[in-house]
């Protein structure tokens, strides 16, 4: 990404001077990619051509037509690798006929008119993007279209209706007269906006449902694409901080001798987080921070251990809970059952682990603040700086980079809550890096959870009653306190209260069991823990009627046609019906999540004791697509996100401290122990599902149950652990 | 003092040999393409080339490279055109891209070792890089196209 803070033109003036927009203040705009030509390096930083002055026109707050035929299109959501920089941008491209060629995509300051519908606010994450943007990014793209016709028939004198857009002209329908957007804005701007048209249909589509490009792989693969960490300023200062490593554990007493003496330390600092260093250099500021003294206070919950939370969780397995969902009388159900069966599982602690490490750039002055940040919560992260800072929001702008990886783990605010609090201090801009051992240590992680199922079969082996309750900490509770209800976490229970199964007598229930562990949102959501156990425990099921999984599950559905379609589909692909190679077997899973549904089949082996995934069948059908490779991609990706959740690593926790704070304790799945992965996406007219975080839920358990089939034993822990 | 030729470019660096490559980089020379993953030649995020063998930059203090030749994904090529670049682009590899420059330089060397590699072989060197976003079927197909001339149409 150029033209972020390189060199000493930071554009920002140039796009200050654009001029207010209709429907929200002024667009602070960073080019992601840029078209302009670009700033010199750091190092041989020369005069760079501005942004011209012109005013430019803006139909609404999502595009920008400029005279000298430079159109913008404004993204406000973070580009953390599932390419919103390019679907979104599709959607408006779409009705205001421009193509991706014609565009340059500007990241979105923070306004009201910005923010996600399905999260309260401007910000990205749980699957939300596309679901969020699909009809009014549309209607803004054709709200354009409509004045851009409207400015060209007014030229002419001629009805709209013998208007057409096509590729950022008007056309007549004399075929000889046209008009491009950047000649028709100075007429447009003095237009009321017409009626906003009907959207193009779905046969008139000639980006949406297609496999564009995406704008942001060639600066990724040129390596000119800026993530956070790449952001440089006049006179930036790196920093990175002691944090204590017991979570909860405060600074007691600090000395700074040793590290003053780095060469390139300019300043040690106690701010809120910990002991910050502060340097001409990222590596000096480590250096410095390595020879730090610091005494840490004990946290004041010293039961920060694997052993004691299970146990704490296990204590929440029986007696009250709240209710999720009551259907009939599962109790009675069970009590009649003929078969009955129980089981718990356990779902560890998973970091995030993006391979770019939590940072932020602040540069505090005494009456503005700017923050260049790789963030997914754009709002919340105005509303801190503003905060600390004492600045009113207006005069606090936050310019979103790349994102090396979010997964939820940058809707947190601790990396920007540090940035600003040092350049406050140090009166300079400030570059807080976490360093890898930082990013393990101190995580909001993937909470832990136990769950309790009972499930009763009568004498046809029909599954009458089907009981989950889940025990775990809340993230709701500390995230968004206000969205509780009835004692009620909605994440710590999607993926169990909304199985897709119609059992009449049915229930779920939830026990609140904090933990001293940092807990937050993951990708998945609370279907990376309940899917688990809902669909192990749908095989063990199985097991018990002496049917086959597949089967079950149908009957399980009751008369759906898109399940029926998703499951034939994967059985296909997935040659369900035939014998798997000796020492290999197969196992089913089944999610509705974000809207979306999912079919999985994985097939595993095992060798030397050890869990190999041959290949992972994936059937999606998650609505109208709008870039199917994008689709196929999330969806590969949360296989091996899930992937690695499933058998290869797990956050513990040895007397207040994280045991693991690197790779070779959180082992990633590597390129040698990639499944072959196939990837079927059902065609669909409804409207767009989540998909970012639709795999992770469904590879666990498929794992899981081909796992059952060659060991003889239920996995019930994720990580699965296969006993030796 | 150190004397190297980076990206083609004699250069005398005046810094703490010391330093790990990486951080002489990235932020005193302005080449932010090599990042930083975990610092420990874990993750293989910063790998460049140093006499066309790959290296990790965060372990490689700066003295190692006196008198030597060292390559970035800046480097790679004038205009962004490698083979291998092209073909992360044909074959749309990049996710959050992150690891992308780490990924290349390792297939860089990789092809300069073996310009035909079998899967064995592609499998062996990119197992040294970390994708937290999987895209490690996309880098495979990338580089067998990379590598094979007649299948190059991009």
């Amino acid at each position: 990404m150029a033209e972020l803070g390189s060199g000493p033109l930071l554009s920002r003036r140039g796009f200050l001077k654009v001029g207010a927009l209709a429907g929200g203040g002024l667009v602070l705009g960073i080019c992601l990619p840029c078209r302009a030509e670009r700033a010199g390096t750091a190092e041989g930083a020369s005069s760079a051509p501005v942004p011209k002055d012109l005013p430019a026109l803006a139909p609404n707050a999502w595009i920008r037509i400029h005279a000298d035929e430079r159109i913008e299109l404004v993204l406000a959501r973070s580009e953390a690798g599932q390419g919103v920089m390019t679907s979104l941008p599709m959607l408006l491209a779409e009705e205001l006929e421009v193509g991706l060629d014609q565009i340059e995509v500007v990241m979105a300051p923070v306004a009201p008119i910005y923010s996600n519908r399905l999260l309260g606010a401007q910000a990205t994450g749980q699957s939300t993007s596309a679901r969020d943007a699909w009809t009014p990014l549309r209607e803004a793209g054709a709200a354009a279209r409509a004045l851009m016709i409207a400015a060209a028939a007014q030229v002419w004198e001629v009805p709209p209706s013998e208007c057409r857009a096509q590729r950022g002209r008007v056309h007549h329908s004399d075929g000889v007269r046209s008009l491009s957007y950047g000649e028709l804005a100075a007429t447009a701007s003095g237009l009321t906006p017409p009626e906003l048209p009907a959207l193009k249909s779905r046969e008139a589509w000639t980006l949406i449902g297609t496999s564009q490009q995406r704008l942001d792989i060639p600066e990724k693969v040129s390596g000119a694409a800026r993530f956070g960490l790449d952001v440089r300023l006049p006179g930036l200062l790196f920093a990175t901080l002691y944090r204590c490593p017991a979570p909860g554990s405060r600074v007691r007493s600090w000395r700074a001798a040793q590290a003053s003496k780095v060469p390139g330390v300019i300043d040690v600092l106690a701010v809120r987080n910990g002991i910050a260093v502060l340097a001409d250099s990222t590596w000096a500021a480590m250096e410095g921070r390595r020879r730090l003294e610091v005494s840490c206070r004990p946290a004041s919950d010293r039961s920060l251990d694997s052993r004691r939370i299970r146990s704490r969780l296990e204590i929440g397995l029986t007696g009250g809970s709240a209710v999720a969902r009551r259907d009939g009388d599962v109790s009675r159900a069970l009590e009649s059952s003929a078969q009955q069966i129980e089981a718990v599982y356990e779902v560890g602690f998973q970091p995030h682990v993006c391979m770019e490490a939590m940072n932020c750039t602040a540069d505090v002055r005494a009456d503005r603040c700017a923050l260049y940040v790789p963030t997914q919560a754009q709002e919340e992260a105005r509303a801190v700086a503003s905060e600390i800072t004492g600045l009113p929001r207006e005069r606090v702008s936050v310019h979103t980079s790349l994102l090396g990886g979010g997964y939820g783990r940058r809707l947190e605010q601790d990396f920007v809550v540090d940035a600003v609090e040092l350049s406050m201090r140090a009166r300079r801009p400030v570059q807080v890096v976490w360093t890898r051992e930082d990013d393990f240590r101190h995580d909001y992680y993937r909470p832990m959870t136990l769950h309790r199922l009972r499930g009763g079969l009568d004498a046809e082996g029909r599954v009458i009653a089907w009981f989950h309750r889940v025990v775990g900490p809340s993230v709701l509770a500390r995230l968004r306190p206000g969205e509780m209800h009835d004692s009620i976490d909605d994440f710590m229970v999607e993926g169990a209260a909304d199985i897709p199964y119609k059992v009449a007598d049915l229930r779920v229930e939830y026990r609140r069991a904090d933990t001293p562990a940092p807990v937050g949102l993951w990708r998945g959501g609370g279907y990376a823990h309940n899917s688990f156990a809902a669909e192990c425990f749908v095989d063990e099921l199985a097991i018990l009627a002496g049917r086959d999984p597949l089967a079950l599950r149908r009957s399980m559905l009751g008369d759906s046609p898109r399940y029926a379609r998703l499951l034939d589909r994967v059985v296909e692909i997935a040659r369900w019906g035939e014998t798997p190679r000796t020492g290999r077997a197969r196992g089913l899973a089944l999610v509705s999540a974000f809207g979306s549904l999912i079919a999985g089949v994985a097939e595993v082996s095992v060798e030397d004791g050890r869990a190999r995934v041959h290949q992972v069948f994936c059937v999606a059908d998650c609505g109208q697509v709008v870039h199917p490779e994008l689709v196929r991609g999330q969806i590969e990706s949360g296989v091996v996100y899930g992937l690695t959740a499933a058998l290869k690593g797990e956050i513990t926790f040895t007397d207040g401290l994280v045991d693991q704070s690197g790779f070779d304790g959180y082992p990633l799945l590597r390129f040698d122990e990639m499944p072959e992965i196939r990837v079927d996406i059902l065609p669909s007219d409804a409207d767009p599902g989540g998909v970012s975080g639709l795999a992770v839920p469904v590879v666990g358990p498929a794992v899981a149950n081909a796992l059952r089939l060659l060991t003889g034993k239920a996995a019930r822990s994720l990580p699965i652990r296969l006993s030796a | 003092m150190i004397s190297l030729t980076l990206n083609g470019e004699p250069r005398e660096l005046d810094l703490d040999p010391e330093t790990p490559l990486l951080w002489v980089l990235r932020d005193h020379l302005g080449l932010t393409g090599t990042k930083y993953g975990c610092g420990k030649a874990e993750c293989g995020a910063c790998i460049v080339h140093l006499d066309g063998e790959p290296v990790n930059a965060c372990t490689t203090p700066l003295s190692e490279t006196q008198g030597r030749s060292v390559t970035t994904i800046e480097g790679l090529s004038p205009d962004g055109r490698h083979p291998l670049q092209l073909a992360w682009i044909i074959e749309q590899v990049p996710r959050c891209g992150y690891c992308q420059p780490g990924q290349i330089m390792m297939a860089a060397a990789l092809l300069r070792k073996y310009p035909r590699p079998t899967d064995a072989q592609i499998e062996e060197a990119m197992s040294r890089v970390l994708c937290r976003c999987g895209t490690y079927d996309r880098i495979r197909h990338a580089v067998h196209r990379a590598a094979n001339p007649e299948v190059q149409n991009g």
